[in-house]
């Protein structure tokens, strides 16, 4: 079945969700993609689709107490343009290099992390900030700690009757100063070869070198692939995590 | 149709409300140009990746390949039409016009409304904030330098006039509106769909099964195989080597061999999976290199050993010279597939006529394509008709047929209109690459720097099928040496056939590969001497009256030495800068990069003629009959320029005919850097003739009244139409044995520097600056010329740092990776005319020139900055850091 929900409460798309299994969709930044694949090889994809995108508690960005708020599905753009924290600066200069334009206007945070990609820009960056992922069914909510959100590559915790909802981070991590540094092959566009996130009191995060994004203990175990080997991310690793607390101590 | 029935959808389409009774997951790409017409949005990719469906929703940016239908509810939504339409879109459009900054013209819509939302933002954006908002469109042909300027405003202003003025494109104005017709813009309303059904695997056994079951469960579709081909089940561009199928019948040879066409309804085609045909593979052990191929079973009969082309290039006696010599430097270099990554991937549709067939195709070879559609119909050539669509860029890959036989197939068995638009993944599997090419040199010079021999031997990887593969072993040894005097030459290519995707054409014909050997062997024997690497250049450059290593004596236009002495002072310049910054120490290293190169023009020791007309109808009407295919660099424009200059008239007063066969005589195909020299000299020539027959005998002034001609400034009607035509053939003779002979009437010449850091940390590398001096002959249009120097250098910077198609691996576009903005950085044009008598006003040709000295500069200045010497093609950051690592960074 190929159909489709846009619902425009959270209530109503947690039943769908459960009820149906549709897929969420967001910003379809990662959908889309993989359907042009798959219609090359495979033919053209039927599949339900929950489509998220007119749920506005889903897009709050905001202080919350001793939290930030972020929403799902906050889009890379609004946090890139958002006065935020200096603790945000490492997330907003990712957002700043997500895709291009496009993509950082239509793709949301939300689907970076659930897309579980083992090169998400915003992993690093939002384990430097201990966020929290909030995870809502018809039968309550649940919060787990980012790093137990994503298991693997392409693999997360996020049931068939869950939403991700929102992040939550901690407000006094989020005044301390951060920054982010990412490798490509190219200026734009481009899937990083590594990248870290770091924060002015010597915490640092590492991406694209394991199978998921981890804070920085000077180990990394990368795999090698078509943007490099194995043994070169394994230098580069230390290298950029180390060209990230240079500019985190800086800021 | 068997979507789901749902609600229409509102949406606010450049000010107007339009409902669309569409699925919601519909690509808003696909509701804007199929449900609305609006073709302006562009589809490249279906990924995100290359942005040429950029619109404006709610005035933000987006991929309209990424944006659900259902999500566009109410939404206010602007493509380039609407955009073009307003007075800010038609001041930038204006802007782009005269710069140049639209060339094939596909990224031209994303390009203008990614623009469009910065300037309305910030009116005046630095260079830095125009490269980050518009850095999500990839463009394949300008290398970006001349969009920026356009945006900012501070590129070439435009001309008037013909031969020598910047005249902005003729066929420019539907680019920047969204109104030129690409391969996949225009077919009828009622055309069926075609989708080709390819092999996943590099070799196997095709096991057809229930082909009857499958029609009687699917009445509304069609499944074509091999059987269905009624002529020659085979294209290829050689006459005597038709290997490639149409639809493989018993064997597939690489990942993306056709084996079957299904056609009918949209989405019935597109939605029946591979496991529903009758269709199975036995999966064969593939040769997935060419040094194993070589002593492997054939794959082609014809061809035992796997070599499919062997040319060789043999003068003097290398051995003894080298034997002889103060210094020798040898090496081995290895290169990877290239893709052509045009942003417009193949599209087209065909339809049947009574008996006679018409092909609506991207393409760079119509005349070409009608043989082949001919060949594989068993028609004769008058039933076919090929009328080339706006071509969204080619490069060397859309002069293979690939689909036009296969539309035209379906087309005449079916009786219907029929379409088809490779996905990127298809297109990138299916269509030909660049050669890998491995090469092995030695050279050596005496003690004062003079080049004594060069021995060289380079295995092209030529893939599955023939393709130009004889061309590039043709075409490297007589290019082995480059633009310089060496006595003593053995050079030999060989192309061997292995399961991969077929080599073709590619700017540059295996030319580029072999210049990296060569230049980075002149580097070294420059420092083994004690020689500047720009001297070393110099003393040995091919000049008037040097014999080649072909054994043509170069009569005129050999413009090496203008070029390198051109470059001298910024040479000197650059040296000095990257000196002093290397001083201050840090983890970059700066440095400073040259490279020379030649490039004959047109085919390789055989004809290649061009015919042009120029008809002045009884009406007053002047037709410039131009079979020469546009595909982005401007053909059309700079043979609207000779023509009008030769006749006396502005370019305004010609009305184009391009490309269409029935139409208009054959020009050859668009490649080998030819049409400005072969066609120009057609038109040129059609142009005297028609001025003779006008003139008749009397010594007056042609003219131009606004509508009509003039002679001697009276009006001039003539009775009955008068036609001048134009023929050119350069004067070639073919290679003997020993590849002697005069392969080419005349040579390219050019020579770029390239000024870079490396990251000796990271193994990145960020380039500077390229300083590119080429000798043109003459420059008809010095921003065209500059156009084709800066989208060359940009795809020479693909090759040389980014560039590697891996096939399963690296088929889209954010895995392949092609330069963006910002990875190309200023560069200056020198241009150099040593005018060529056999050329129209002199010129020559600068397609592919633009390209072949790029990548060599990249390595000569990383081997400058680092002592490291690029061996594994491309530079990706993990090779050139474990290279640096090895020399002890």
């Amino acid at each position: 079945m190929d159909r489709y929900w846009r619902p425009r409460d959270l209530r109503a798309a947690l039943d769908i969700r459960a009820g149906e299994g549709a897929r969420p969709l967001a910003g379809g930044t990662d959908i889309y993609p993989a359907r042009a694949h798959h219609a090359a090889w495979e033919g053209s994809v039927a599949e339900s689709l929950l489509d998220l995108s007119a749920i506005a508690e889903l897009r709050t960005l905001e202080r919350d107490g001793r939290h930030w708020r972020l929403g799902a599905g906050v889009t890379w753009a609004a946090l890139r343009d958002a006065a935020l924290p200096p603790g945000f600066r490492a997330l907003q200069q990712a957002a700043r290099q997500v895709g291009g334009r496009q993509v950082q206007a239509r793709g949301t945070i939300g689907g970076n992390l659930c897309n579980a990609s083992p090169a998400a820009d915003g992993v690093p960056p939002l384990l430097l900030l201990a966020a929290e992922a909030v995870l809502l069914s018809p039968v309550g909510e649940r919060r787990l700690p980012l790093d137990r959100f994503i298991l693997g590559n392409r693999r997360t915790v996020l049931r068939d009757d869950e939403i991700l909802a929102a992040l939550l981070i901690p407000a006094e991590r989020a005044e301390v100063p951060s920054a982010f540094v990412k490798l490509g092959a190219r200026r734009h566009l481009v899937i990083s070869i590594a990248m870290a996130a770091a924060d002015a009191e010597g915490r640092a995060t590492i991406g694209a070198c394991s199978e998921v994004a981890h804070h920085w203990n000077g180990e990394v175990s990368p795999i090698s692939d078509i943007r490099g080997s194995a043994e070169y991310r394994r230098e580069a690793a230390a290298e950029v995590v180390s060209r990230a607390l240079t500019l985190a101590s800086a800021a | 149709m068997n979507r789901v029935a749902a609600p229409p959808v509102t949406l606010l389409v450049n000010g107007e409300t339009h409902a669309l009774s569409l699925p919601p997951a519909t690509r808003l790409s696909e509701a804007l140009r199929e449900g609305l017409g609006l073709t302006g949005t562009k589809v490249g990719c279906d990924a995100g990746d290359c942005g040429a469906c950029t619109v404006l929703l709610e005035g933000a940016q987006a991929c309209a390949c990424l944006v659900p239908l259902g999500q566009c509810e109410g939404a206010r939504i602007e493509t380039v039409e609407g955009i073009a339409a307003t007075p800010e879109g038609q001041a930038l459009a204006e802007r782009f016009h005269a710069a140049g900054a639209a060339q094939c013209g596909i990224c031209t819509p994303g390009m203008l409304v990614a623009a469009t939302e910065l300037l309305r933002e910030n009116p005046t954006p630095s260079e830095a904030e125009v490269e980050e908002a518009l850095g999500g469109v990839l463009c394949r042909c300008t290398g970006y330098r001349r969009i920026v300027e356009a945006v900012l405003g501070t590129g070439p202003a435009a001309e008037e006039g013909g031969v020598g003025a910047r005249l902005p494109r003729t066929d420019g104005a539907p680019k920047l509106d969204g109104t030129a017709l690409y391969g996949a813009d225009g077919a009828p309303a009622d055309a069926l769909w075609l989708r080709t059904i390819r092999s996943p695997h590099p070799h196997a056994r095709v096991i057809l099964g229930d082909l009857e079951g499958f029609a009687r469960a699917h009445p509304g579709l069609r499944l074509l195989t091999a059987r269905d081909v009624p002529g020659r089940n085979g294209y290829g561009i050689y006459p005597h080597i038709k290997d490639q199928p149409v639809l493989a019948g018993e064997r597939v040879l690489y990942r993306g061999d056709a084996v079957a066409a299904l056609v009918g309804p949209r989405d019935p085609v597109l939605s029946v999976p591979p496991s529903a045909l009758p269709i199975a593979f036995e999966v064969l052990p593939a040769l997935g290199d060419p040094d194993v191929a070589l002593g492997a079973n054939a794959m082609h009969t014809d061809f035992p050993d796997n070599v499919l082309a062997e040319g060789r290039v043999t003068r003097g006696d290398p051995v003894a010279a080298l034997a002889e010599a103060a210094h020798v430097v040898e090496g081995t270099w290895r290169t990877s597939f290239v893709e052509h990554a045009y942003l417009e991937p193949e599209a087209g549709w065909a339809r049947r006529v009574g008996d006679r067939v018409e092909i609506w195709c991207s393409t760079q070879a119509p005349a070409m394509d009608r043989e082949e559609v001919a060949g594989v119909l068993g028609l004769s050539l008058e039933a076919v008709r090929i009328i080339p669509s706006a071509c969204g860029g080619g490069f060397g890959g859309k002069l293979d047929a690939g689909m036009q036989p296969l539309l035209a197939l379906a087309a005449w068995v079916t009786g219907r209109p029929v379409r088809a638009a490779w996905t990127r993944p298809e297109s990138m599997a299916a269509s030909t690459k660049r050669h890998p090419a491995r090469i092995t040199a030695r050279a050596g010079c005496d003690a004062e720097g003079r080049l004594l021999a060069l021995e060289f031997e380079g295995i092209y990887d030529t893939g599955a099928y023939a393709s130009w593969g004889p061309t590039v072993a043709g075409r490297v040894p007589v290019h082995a040496t480059g633009p310089y005097r060496v006595p003593h030459v053995s050079a030999r290519a060989r192309a061997v056939f292995t399961h991969q995707p077929p080599s073709g054409a590619f700017r540059g014909f295996g030319v580029p590969q072999a210049a990296i050997a060569q230049e980075a062997l002149w580097d070294r024997l420059a420092d083994a001497c004690g020689l500047d690497r720009l001297e070393f250049r110099i003393r040995n450059a091919l000049v008037v009256g040097d014999e080649t290593a072909t054994g043509q004596v170069l009569a005129h236009s050999a413009g090496q030495r203008p070029c390198l002495e051109a470059l001298r002072p910024r040479w000197n310049e650059l040296r000095a800068e990257a000196a002093a910054r290397n001083a201050k120490g840090g983890t970059l290293r700066h440095g400073v990069g040259i490279a020379g190169m030649w490039y004959g023009i047109g085919n390789t020791g055989m004809s290649n003629p061009s015919e042009m007309r120029l008809i002045l109808e009884a009406d007053g009407t002047l037709t410039f009959l131009n079979g020469a295919v546009d595909i982005g660099q401007g053909s059309s424009t700079v043979l609207c320029q000779i023509a009008a200059e030769a006749l006396g008239v502005p370019v305004s007063a010609l009305r184009h005919v391009n490309g269409d066969t029935d139409l208009t005589p054959d020009a050859g195909k668009t490649s080998a850097s030819r049409q400005t020299f072969v066609s120009g000299r057609a038109a040129m020539e059609a142009a005297l003739d028609l001025r003779a027959r006008v003139l008749a005998g009397r010594n007056a002034a042609i003219g131009w009244d606004g509508k009509r001609l003039t002679v001697g400034g009276e009006a001039f009607v003539p009775a009955a139409a008068l036609e001048g035509v134009g023929r050119f053939d350069p004067p070639t003779t073919p290679l003997d044995g020993e590849g002697q002979g005069v392969p080419y009437a005349t040579y390219g010449f050019a020579a770029q520097i390239c000024a870079l850091a490396v990251d000796t940390r990271l193994g990145t590398v960020a380039l500077q600056r390229f300083v590119a001096a080429h000798d043109v002959g003459r420059a008809v249009n010095p921003t065209l010329v500059e156009g084709q120097t800066h989208g060359g250098i940009a795809q020479g910077i693909g090759l040389a740092l980014m560039e590697e198609y891996i096939p399963g691996r690296t088929e889209n576009l954010h895995d392949y990776l092609i330069p963006s903005f910002g990875d190309v950085p200023p560069i200056e044009c020198l241009l150099v005319e040593e005018s060529e008598p056999l050329g129209p006003f002199g010129a020559k040709g600068v397609g592919e020139p633009a390209l072949v000295a790029t990548a060599p500069a990249i390595f000569s200045a990383i081997r400058d900055a680092t002592g490291v010497e690029v061996t594994r093609i491309p530079a990706l950051p993990h090779r050139l850091r474990a290279a640096l690592k090895e020399a002890g960074w």
